[in-house]
């Protein structure tokens, strides 16, 4: 058997690429409200988590994985759109830093809930795949069942977005809510519900990678289950500019590729410091971001 | 036909209208008219219900329309095309139009058709951005992305600004081309008065937030004093 397909650097890229696709994700689901209200979610971790929580609950009735999953899908559409409903909707047109508070507040009451309700021991939920990496030629291999399920969901997940945003009437309006809200208004576009819509699809992607955290037999559910993933979206995010979904996903996907790189080669406590020092350098640069056009203003 | 009775508008202690009373109707163009501050706009986005009036009432026929949401007031069929033309940059020429044919029931195909049959270079920057068309280009698109909903009320709100005179030329005879091939009622408000009293059948002339004078568009582009005091038409 081919040895460089054990090789550290394959093994380091196919592990790298499996943390960035989750990157990547929490990016996107930061950019997709951002585009569309505005708002720079800092609840957009807790969420996710307190409606994987109520999905998984089901667990103990006895429901199978992928109802779990289904309700899960459930709450987060909920939870996303109760939020923007009642707590982001009377913010619109007031100063930046309100909504920001906010949600910050936001996420600190979820994760006490959360802790309140099922405390804060991670709580292993059952993966649909085995998590025990491949052999080859008697050698570990950087992928099992479970990784390919991550890689797969994530790909489609970020497929089935850019779908519907360039494809689909609706992703139409949506993105016409968001750059446009008064012109989408007076061509008939209701454009409250698409705000609404815009935050439910961002929890549910949120949903999906809280679920695909969760079923990894090596961590588990807990209520900050996605506080240090939020950091790393977050820089993906700024760095591939919150108006570009092709931004997040490629610079969540290769942050997850570099970290993977300076934990192996370098120390697992450098890779917050070399990526929030990316984050600084790309904001000096280019504080739009990578992918995002720079606004041009006369004078 | 739109019906307007005794609308008043304000901002905070600032009235932008005052009891405005006028009729459009269907198949003519109501030019209305006045000087900068006179409450042109605000005339137009209330009737769009973008800004809420604080007493009249506003009618589609017989439809009340004061109170109504601004997407439902255009699902009834007013279109309006927005001071600075409201194109959305970030998009084609075709999203825009895709997203103007949304709320109507025609054929998304067949109106795209129409609309380039009708402004041929749409038709040739389809797969541009908008924001990179021309001022000229961006007012036809504005237009466009209204027309193809075919609405039966189309409010234009200063078409001819910061376009050159060839143009605005152009823009005004399809204007009254629309308006006489498909029973059309247009609302449109102009600074450049001779542009829009030329098309238009009737004329409003408001002078801070009051209409002073109602009258056919004849009438009043022979008026010596609404020319001078509130046109700005010097001899």
């Amino acid at each position: 058997m081919d040895p460089f397909l054990t090789s550290r650097m394959v093994t380091d890229i196919l592990s790298g690429l499996t943390n960035g696709v989750i990157y990547g994700m929490v990016a996107l689901s930061l950019v997709l409200i951002w585009r569309s209200t505005g708002v720079l979610n800092f609840a957009q971790g807790a969420m996710p988590m307190f409606a994987t929580y109520i999905g998984f609950a089901l667990l103990s009735y006895h429901f199978s994985y992928w109802w779990c999953v289904i309700a899960c899908v459930i709450a987060g559409v909920l939870i996303g759109g109760l939020t923007e409903r009642l707590l982001v909707r009377p913010l619109y047109g007031k100063p930046e830093i309100n909504p920001i508070v906010v949600m910050v507040g936001f996420l600190i009451v979820l994760e006490a809930v959360a802790a309140a309700i099922w405390s804060s021991f991670p709580r292993s939920l059952p993966g649909p795949f085995s998590s025990i990496h491949w052999q080859l030629a008697g050698k570990p291999f950087a992928l099992s069942p479970f990784i390919v399920y991550e890689i797969a969901t994530g790909l489609l997940v970020m497929i089935a977005v850019a779908v519907l945003f360039r494809f689909t009437k609706l992703g139409l309006q949506l993105r016409a809510s968001a750059v446009a809200p008064e012109v989408s208004r007076l061509l008939g576009v209701r454009v409250g519900r698409m705000l609404t819509l815009g935050w439910m699809l961002s929890t549910v992607v949120g949903v999906i990678t809280t679920i695909l955290l969760s079923s990894n037999f090596f961590s588990g559910l807990t209520p900050q289950i996605n506080d240090g993933i939020f950091a790393f979206g977050f820089i993906a995010a700024a760095v591939g500019g919150l108006e570009s979904p092709v931004g997040a996903i490629v610079v969540g996907v290769l942050l997850g590729i570099v970290n993977q790189f300076v934990t192996d080669y370098v120390n697992q406590n450098a890779v917050i410091i070399i990526a929030l020092a990316l984050l600084v350098v790309s904001l000096m640069i280019r504080p739009s971001g990578v992918f995002t056009k720079p606004t041009e203003r006369r004078v | 036909m739109i019906t307007i009775d005794d609308l008043t508008v304000t901002f905070g202690a600032v009235q932008a209208l005052r009891g405005v009373a006028f009729v459009a109707e269907t198949g003519k163009i109501t030019a209305v008219l006045g000087a900068n501050g006179a409450g042109k706009t605000t005339l137009l986005r209330t009737i769009s219900g973008l800004k809420e009036p604080k007493s009249g009432t506003i009618r589609m026929g017989e439809r009340h329309l004061v109170g109504m949401r601004t997407e439902d007031i255009a699902r009834l069929g007013i279109g309006h095309v927005p001071e600075g033309r409201g194109v959305i940059g970030e998009f084609t020429v075709e999203e825009n139009l895709r997203l103007g044919a949304m709320m109507a029931k025609v054929n998304l195909q067949q109106g795209l058709d129409e609309q380039y049959e009708q402004f041929p270079v749409l038709g040739e920057r389809r797969k541009q951005h908008a924001a990179k068309l021309s001022g000229g280009e961006r007012q036809m698109l504005a237009m466009a992305r209204a027309l193809i909903a075919k609405p039966s009320v189309l409010l234009l709100d200063e078409p001819s600004l910061g376009l050159a005179p060839l143009v605005t030329a152009q823009l005004m005879h399809t204007i009254r081309s629309l308006c006489e091939t498909s029973d059309l009622t247009v609302i449109l408000v102009e600074q450049n008065a001779s542009s829009a009293l030329r098309i238009a059948h009737h004329a409003i002339v408001l002078h801070v937030g009051k209409v002073v004078a109602n009258d056919t568009a004849s009438v009043v582009a022979a008026d010596g004093n609404l020319r001078q005091y509130y046109l700005g038409l010097v001899e």
